[in-house]
Order: C-alpha cells, then sequence, then structure tokens
C-alpha cells in the first residue's frame, strides 16, 4: 500500500502529463501483477463496492477520533473530501504495517460479509495500522469514490510504456466489464486471443468543427444529424447481444425492445448507433429517454410512452470481423445492406445521410437541427478508418449554437476536490415580476480567476446562510447557455434546462436587465 | 463590571488605558502584536511593540513614532496595566495582557505554540478572557514535527539539485522565510531569496538574529553557476514574469493550508509543506485550557465552528469580527 500511496501522491502532486505517465509506467514495471491489476481497474472506475454507507463511516471516524459529528461535518465542507476529512482528524497510527494493494482490497471486501460489530473493528483496526497518504486511500475504497488525477487515456498510454503494446489495442481490452476477479493480468494484457463477447470497442469521438471551410473539398466528406440520445454500440456475437453506453455501462436491460435486433442481424454484428427515444418518424425530447435512463429494468407503460430504437452511425464488425480499418464509405455501405434486411417495425435505423454540395448547405441544414430534434451535424471524412478516442481531422461534429438566458446569481455553494473552499455552484434566477424565481443551477464555464474573485465577493456580500448554501444578493449577472429546454412540474419554475453552463460573466448588465419567467416559458413554447 | 478591553470598528480598544491593539484605522495609540501587515497599519499617532519586534514594523511603516517594551515588563498606561508575552508566531511577535481593576484580559495576536528554534517560544498567560485567532480551528489541520518537515523540504531541495533543476518555495517574507532558513541544508546548495524576504532577514540580521548566509536574486545574478539553488521568495511570485529566469525548476509553498489536498492541487505546485506560524487544533486547545479563562473571543478562521467547539467544552465563547478576512481560507493570507 506505500507504494501505491507513492505513486497515487506523484501523480496527484504534478500537473505534468508526463510526469503523471512516468510515475505509473514505472509503477506498472515492477508493482506485483495482482496490485498491477487493481491500479487499472481502479484507474479506469472499477472500484470495488461500498461496504459501508458513507453516514456509518462519518460516524465511525467521528466516534474514533472523539469529537462530534457536527464537527466531522464543518471539517468536511471545508476539505470537500470525505475520505480525506476521515484520514485527517483521526489520531496519529499506533502501528506500522506494509500489506499489499490487493491485501487491502480483500480486508475491505471481507468487511462486507461480517457483522457490523466486527465490521467495526475491522475498520478501526485498518485506519490504526495505516500512515496518513494510506489511510486516505483505504477510506477512499471505503466510500466507493475512488478517482485520481490521471485520465483513462492517459492510463493506457503508461501502461503502453510499462508493456510495449500499441495504445489502440490496450484500449480495446481494457474495454468491457472485467473485473479483478474474473481476469488476471496474464489474461487481460498478455494474452493472444480475446475470450469476452461481449467486449466493446473503443469509440471513436469528433472535436468541434469551428469553421466549416476547414474541410475542404465538400466531396470527401459525408454528413449525417447529430442526434440527442445516447451514444452506443449493439453488440451480437454467438446469439447473445449487448448494448453498451460510451460511458462504458452494461445498458442491455434497459432497453429490453433491442432485443429483437437478434433475429434479424447475422451473428459477429457490431453498431455504433444512437439510441433514441423515437414516435412514428421523429426522435422524441431528450426528457423522455431520460426517464428510461435511471432504470435498471422498464415498467410496460414506459415502454409504449418512450419507446427506443438504435439510429445506426456505423458498421465496426461485420461477420465476426473487425471491419474498423476499412474507409467508412465502405462501413456505411455495408451498414446500409444491413438494415436494408430489416423490416421496417424493427427498432432500427439508418441515420439518414445529409445531402449537400457546398459548405453553404450545411450550414442551412445544420440550422434546421433543433427542428427536426437534432444537436447539429456530424461530418465524416468518406475515406477514414473508424479511430480510438476522440481524434481531430476525420470526423466533426457541428452542434447549433446554444440556447441562452441572462441570469442573476442568488444561491452560491461551495464545490469539492479542487474547488473546495471555492464558491463555483450557483442558482440562478429570471425574473417575474417584481419577483425572482430560480430555475437552474451550472457549475461550470467560469476561469478559476473569474471563481476567485467571485468567491471572495460571496465572502463578503452573504445574506444569510443556508449550511453550506449562501443566499447573496442578486447582483451578480450571467449568460447562461444550454441545449434544451423542457415543462418541468417538479420545479419551481417550471421548466429544466439540459447541459446549463456559465457562457459568460456579464459585467455590463445590471440584474434589472434579465430574462423573465415569460421569456422562458416562450422559450419553452419554441423549443421544448 | 466594565469589559475591559472592547470591539470597535476601529479594532481592539482599552478605554481606561485610551489605546488600541492591532487597529486598522488610524488612532492616538497603538499597541501592535506583531509586524505582519494585517496587524501593523500606518497611520497611528505612536505605536508601541515588543523591542525584538519593532525593527521590522519600523523598516514597513516608515517614518513612525514608535516605543518599544521588552517581554514581561509591566507599564501603566492610564487605567491599565499592560505587558507583552511571547506568541511564537515570528520574532518579536506577543500576546498583550491587560489588566484593570484586577480584570486580566489577553490579546493573543497570531500564534504557535510548537517551539521553532527563531521566534521566543509561546508563554500562556493565566487570564479571565482570552481573545484567540483560530485561523486554523478544526481538526483536520495537526501540525507534522518540525524535524520530519525539515528532512521532507531537504529531500525535495535535493532531489530537484541533482536534477539539475532550481526548487522555488513560496512563503511569507516576514518570519517564515527565516523559519525556513533555518530548515534548510545549506551544504544542498546556494540559498538565493526575492528582493522582498532578502529585506526582511536583512533587518532581522541588523538586529542579531542569526540566518544562514543568502543570496538576493538581481539583474545580474549569473544562474547557471548557481543550477540547482533553492529560491526563497513571497507566494505570489513563482506564478510572475519574474520565475521565467530559472527556466526548469520545480515550485514548491510552504503553509497550514497545504494540510488540504484540494488547496494543494488548486496552488498547481509540486509540492506542498505542511508548515505554519499559527497554532493547530491541538495547539489552539492547550493554548486556550492554559489560560484558564472562562470567556474566549474568536476571530481570524473558522470562528462560528470554533466557537460552538469551545461552547461544548463550558467556555463562555464569542466570535470578534475584523477587518481582515472573514472568514476562513483564501491560501494567499500569511498562514
Amino acid at each position: 500500500m506505500k507504494r501505491f500511496a507513492e505513486l497515487y501522491a506523484a501523480i496527484d502532486g504534478t500537473t505534468r502529463t508526463n510526469e503523471k505517465i512516468a510515475a505509473l509506467a514505472a509503477y506498472l514495471a515492477e508493482a506485483p501483477p495482482e496490485d498491477r491489476l487493481w491500479t487499472v481497474a481502479l484507474f479506469s472506475g472499477r472500484r470495488p463496492r461500498r461496504t459501508i454507507t458513507a453516514t456509518t463511516l462519518r460516524e465511525w471516524a467521528a466516534e474514533r477520533a472523539g469529537l462530534p459529528l457536527w464537527l466531522l461535518e464543518e471539517s468536511y465542507a471545508v476539505a470537500g473530501d470525505l475520505a480525506e476529512t476521515i484520514a485527517l482528524i483521526l489520531p496519529p497510527p499506533t502501528r506500522e504495517s506494509d500489506h499489499s494493494l490487493t491485501h487491502w482490497i480483500t480486508h475491505v471486501r471481507h468487511l462486507a460479509t461480517l457483522d457490523e460489530v466486527t465490521r467495526k473493528v475491522g475498520i478501526f483496526a485498518a485506519w490504526d495500522s495505516l500512515a496518513l497518504p494510506e489511510r486516505f486511500l483505504l477510506t477512499k475504497l471505503l466510500t466507493g469514490g475512488f478517482r485520481v488525477g490521471i485520465s483513462q487515456t492517459l492510463t493506457i498510454r503508461a501502461l503502453s510504456q510499462a508493456t510495449g503494446q500499441p495504445v489502440t489495442d490496450l484500449t480495446h481490452r481494457l474495454m468491457g466489464n472485467w473485473t479483478p476477479d474474473k481476469t488476471t493480468w496474464d489474461m487481460l494484457i498478455d494474452a493472444k486471443t480475446q475470450t469476452d463477447l461481449s467486449q466493446p470497442y473503443p469509440f471513436y469521438l469528433a472535436y468541434a468543427l469551428e469553421d466549416p471551410t476547414d474541410l475542404g473539398d465538400p466531396a470527401q466528406w459525408f454528413a449525417e444529424r447529430k442526434w440527442d440520445g445516447i451514444r452506443g454500440q449493439f453488440i451480437l456475437r454467438d446469439q447473445t447481444h449487448h448494448v453498451w453506453s460510451r460511458g462504458e455501462d452494461l445498458i442491455t436491460n434497459r432497453f429490453p425492445e433491442l432485443a429483437q435486433l437478434a433475429d434479424y442481424l447475422p451473428q459477429g454484428t457490431v453498431i455504433d448507433g444512437e439510441i433514441l427515444a423515437f414516435d412514428a418518424n421523429r426522435p422524441l425530447p431528450f426528457a423522455d429517454l431520460q426517464k428510461r435512463i435511471g432504470r435498471k429494468t422498464v415498467p410496460k407503460k414506459l415502454l409504449t410512452e418512450a419507446p427506443v430504437i438504435l439510429m445506426a452511425y456505423d458498421l465496426l464488425e461485420n461477420h465476426g470481423q473487425d471491419i474498423r480499418p476499412l474507409p467508412f464509405a465502405i462501413r456505411r455501405e455495408r451498414l446500409n445492406t444491413l438494415c436494408a434486411a430489416i423490416p421496417p417495425s424493427a427498432p432500427l435505423r439508418l441515420s439518414p445521410a445529409v445531402p449537400f454540395t457546398t459548405t453553404v448547405d450545411l450550414a442551412r441544414e445544420r440550422s434546421a437541427s433543433r427542428d427536426l430534434g437534432a444537436e447539429g451535424l456530424m461530418l465524416k471524412r468518406l475515406d477514414s478508418p473508424y479511430l480510438t478516442g476522440r481524434k481531430r481531422g476525420d470526423w466533426w461534429k457541428w452542434k447549433v449554437d446554444p440556447l441562452t438566458v441572462d441570469a442573476v446569481m442568488i444561491y452560491a455553494q461551495a464545490g469539492h476536490g479542487r474547488r473546495a473552499n471555492l464558491y463555483t455552484d450557483y442558482t440562478f434566477a429570471v425574473r417575474d415580476g417584481n419577483a425572482l424565481v430560480p430555475f437552474t443551477k451550472a457549475y461550470s464555464g467560469l476561469t478559476d480567476a473569474e471563481f476567485t474573485e467571485i468567491t471572495n465577493w460571496v465572502r463578503k456580500n452573504t445574506l444569510q446562510r443556508f449550511g453550506p448554501v449562501r443566499q447573496v444578493p442578486p447582483e451578480l449577472v450571467f449568460e447562461i447557455a444550454f441545449e434544451g429546454i423542457r415543462a418541468s412540474p417538479r420545479h419551481k419554475s417550471g421548466i429544466a434546462l439540459r447541459f446549463p453552463r456559465m457562457a459568460r460573466w456579464r459585467h455590463d448588465k445590471p440584474s434589472s436587465e434579465i430574462n423573465t419567467l415569460d421569456d422562458l416559458r416562450q422559450l419553452l413554447k419554441i423549443q421544448g | 463590571m466594565a469589559d475591559v478591553l472592547t470591539f470597535t470598528d476601529r479594532g481592539i480598544y482599552c478605554p481606561a488605558g485610551e489605546f488600541h491593539i492591532d487597529p486598522w484605522c488610524p488612532v492616538a495609540r497603538a499597541l501592535l502584536t506583531h509586524g505582519h501587515s494585517d496587524h501593523a497599519r500606518p497611520g497611528m499617532d505612536s505605536y508601541l511593540s515588543t523591542d525584538i519586534a519593532a525593527p521590522v514594523i519600523r523598516y514597513r511603516l516608515g517614518d513612525i513614532r514608535i516605543d518599544t517594551i521588552r517581554y514581561g515588563e509591566v507599564r501603566q498606561i492610564g487605567g491599565a496595566q499592560i505587558s507583552f508575552h511571547p506568541a511564537g508566531h515570528v520574532p518579536g511577535s506577543a500576546q498583550i495582557r491587560v489588566e484593570v481593576a484586577g480584570q486580566v484580559w489577553v490579546v493573543s495576536g497570531d500564534y504557535k505554540t510548537e517551539a521553532d528554534g527563531l521566534s521566543t517560544p509561546f508563554e500562556p498567560v493565566r487570564c479571565h478572557v482570552f481573545i484567540s485567532e483560530c485561523t486554523f480551528g478544526l481538526p483536520m489541520f495537526r501540525w507534522p514535527a518540525q524535524d520530519a518537515l525539515r528532512d521532507q523540504i531537504n529531500r525535495w531541495w535535493a532531489a530537484n539539485a541533482a536534477d539539475g533543476r532550481f526548487s522555488l518555495l513560496g512563503s511569507y517574507a516576514l518570519g517564515k522565510a527565516q523559519r525556513l532558513l533555518t530548515l534548510l541544508d545549506p551544504t544542498i546548495g546556494p540559498i538565493l531569496t526575492h528582493g522582498a524576504i532578502e529585506a526582511t532577514n536583512a533587518v532581522l540580521r541588523a538586529q542579531g538574529i542569526t540566518l544562514p548566509p543568502t543570496e538576493q536574486v538581481v539583474q545580474g545574478t549569473d544562474l547557471k553557476s548557481r543550477t540547482g539553488a533553492l529560491i526563497l521568495c513571497p507566494p505570489g511570485a513563482p506564478a510572475t514574469p519574474w520565475a521565467n529566469r530559472f527556466g526548469s525548476s520545480s515550485t514548491a509553498y510552504a503553509s497550514g493550508w497545504m494540510t488540504l489536498r484540494g488547496i494543494r492541487r488548486r496552488r498547481g505546485a509540486d509540492m506542498g509543506f505542511v508548515l505554519s506560524d499559527h497554532a493547530d487544533w491541538e495547539g489552539l486547545n492547550s493554548a486556550i485550557r492554559a489560560t484558564g479563562a472562562e470567556r474566549v473571543y474568536v476571530t481570524h478562521g473558522y470562528t462560528a465552528t470554533y466557537r460552538r467547539w469551545l461552547e461544548e467544552h463550558g467556555y463562555d465563547a464569542r466570535i470578534v469580527s475584523t477587518a481582515f478576512e472573514g472568514e476562513a481560507a483564501d491560501p494567499t493570507e500569511s498562514a
């Protein structure tokens, strides 16, 4: 665990990408295989299941530290990280130990099988034998919220340095639902063949296009709609189908209607597409799909209210063969053939091509996006292979401009982690006559310098505190950008926004000139 | 019975002696706990500080009328009897004891209970009412032993020097910078300073405080021949163009706030050393216990939280607000 804590400190302690990669590569080259496996698992978001609730953990930590619970809560509000707070307030360790990372993870998981009293004893013993950095990490594992300052992409680059294997191969190997229990380092990283039939391919992601003239000769390009649903992969291999989201969640059971595709498609098919709530010939608003996202199983009513289809973008595997290196035009042709052989009632559609000859045509098509329930256009070079991850050049997304309103900040709350102690989470209001009606929160879009300036302002201008939330005078005006708007009876304003963020701080605008609730209702009528 | 000290919009005031303590607006007579800029403001008709603190105050405030007093020396000012006692915060820093008609109040100023080998060590003073800072009044703040810290800092410097990199160490010019100087191992390499720090070094050396040799970075300094040196500079300096001249370097900050990972990461430093001139949680609690006070006023820092903690332990605890830093934790504060 000491070695792992050093690795964590090295990654956490630097902002330089190369140093992070070097530290991880060195660790992966020398740590015991089971620790390596767990490290890659943790760094790619595969953490052991939480064995104790955060509430219980707080109570036990306060008890062990001999402090009232409220004081732990106050400390947590300042540190912005529960595991860190706990590690800091506990008394110094009385013993030394240097068990491996795997040992401690096994210990934590074993606790789950024990009764509460024994569990508590086990956790106190662990806290008592670990120095601050290791204790912090163990507590992170207990809270189930293990995150580290290195992305999966960098993890894979480090893994590539340590093993000499190409990044694209490793990216593919690490996809899917492997866990350290179900595999070994050798099987995952070194084995020649893959045996996991559910394993998806890494998604190819596009950068945003700034200027369509950057595309060059329009004849080299294909355009289609950028649909607003869940990007996913449909996999059919050996009579079994799987559906993966781009976030690498296995979502097969959430969308049971897609099961029937297994009857029509050949074995060894992998389709990249967008899962959309769809009615007749038109996508339903994202809000309808959202109702289904949080559910593991779907009630019948919802299946009829918000049926889904797969809008097919691309074909990655055809008759068991990985065809990602083939040009897009050929993959699209094969996808076309597959889709044409399927009855129209089946929940699969080919994402229609958007015909164009000039970039002026493209701009016109883009501006029609919202009316068609799309977010913008996707542009794909006809000869492009299906790459891994976000790459520039062959694919672009060209989204419609966001909707915007000017609103005033009325509440502020401190953030977590890197933003602990900074007021970064704001609630905004629009006018309704003489009243202010809160309608959205937003957390992003400003620079660090602006957040610091606003934090100082919030501290000096707090009107009232409600726990961690501070009410401030309605003076600071921001332009709020968002992707969509819908009616929401749960909210006081009656509306809810999609992806709200702060587009800019309107120093030039007094709060008397912000938008009104009627403006929002008008937008809802047009866009909702 | 009237209060010995009152809290006014100019700062802490003693009606019986007609003087203020660490006032932030011009007054006739100011008693200063120490020379940090949030305690020593310009514009007072006359000042009183310890003899050890006076040179820096004079250097910072320029042409002022200042009288000095030794630790433990008792003086009568009007109807009040006053004396200054070591606070252990920076050289010459004091707690100020004020006694009127048998009632004793003590103003802590900023204080640190751990002896640092540079400042006169903190001494608890018995009193009825204690006015205590609580900058780090949360149980998460527990300072590491100075020896462990010394090793940590020198290891970081030595590793950078071995890689041919400069070590930029950000710290406050008065107190913390000199304390760091006493911790650095000069056999690792040369110690360079930013002008703001060297000026304070000069004042302290002139009054007889021993510090290791340092060299101020100036326009013509030959940095090539000093590769691997450690540069002591104000906390803001590493992020300014001034630091560009060092090329390949590693940056670290020394502050109590470096306890917190979020703040450490936000500063974007390669290293954060947990080194503070203030009392940690245990330091505050033990200092307050040792005064024997029944009433405690808290100021600077997590006042609401710390007051509640004191109340739960049977104290009559109250909050004093100051013109400086209404609350917690801006990491740029001198801490």
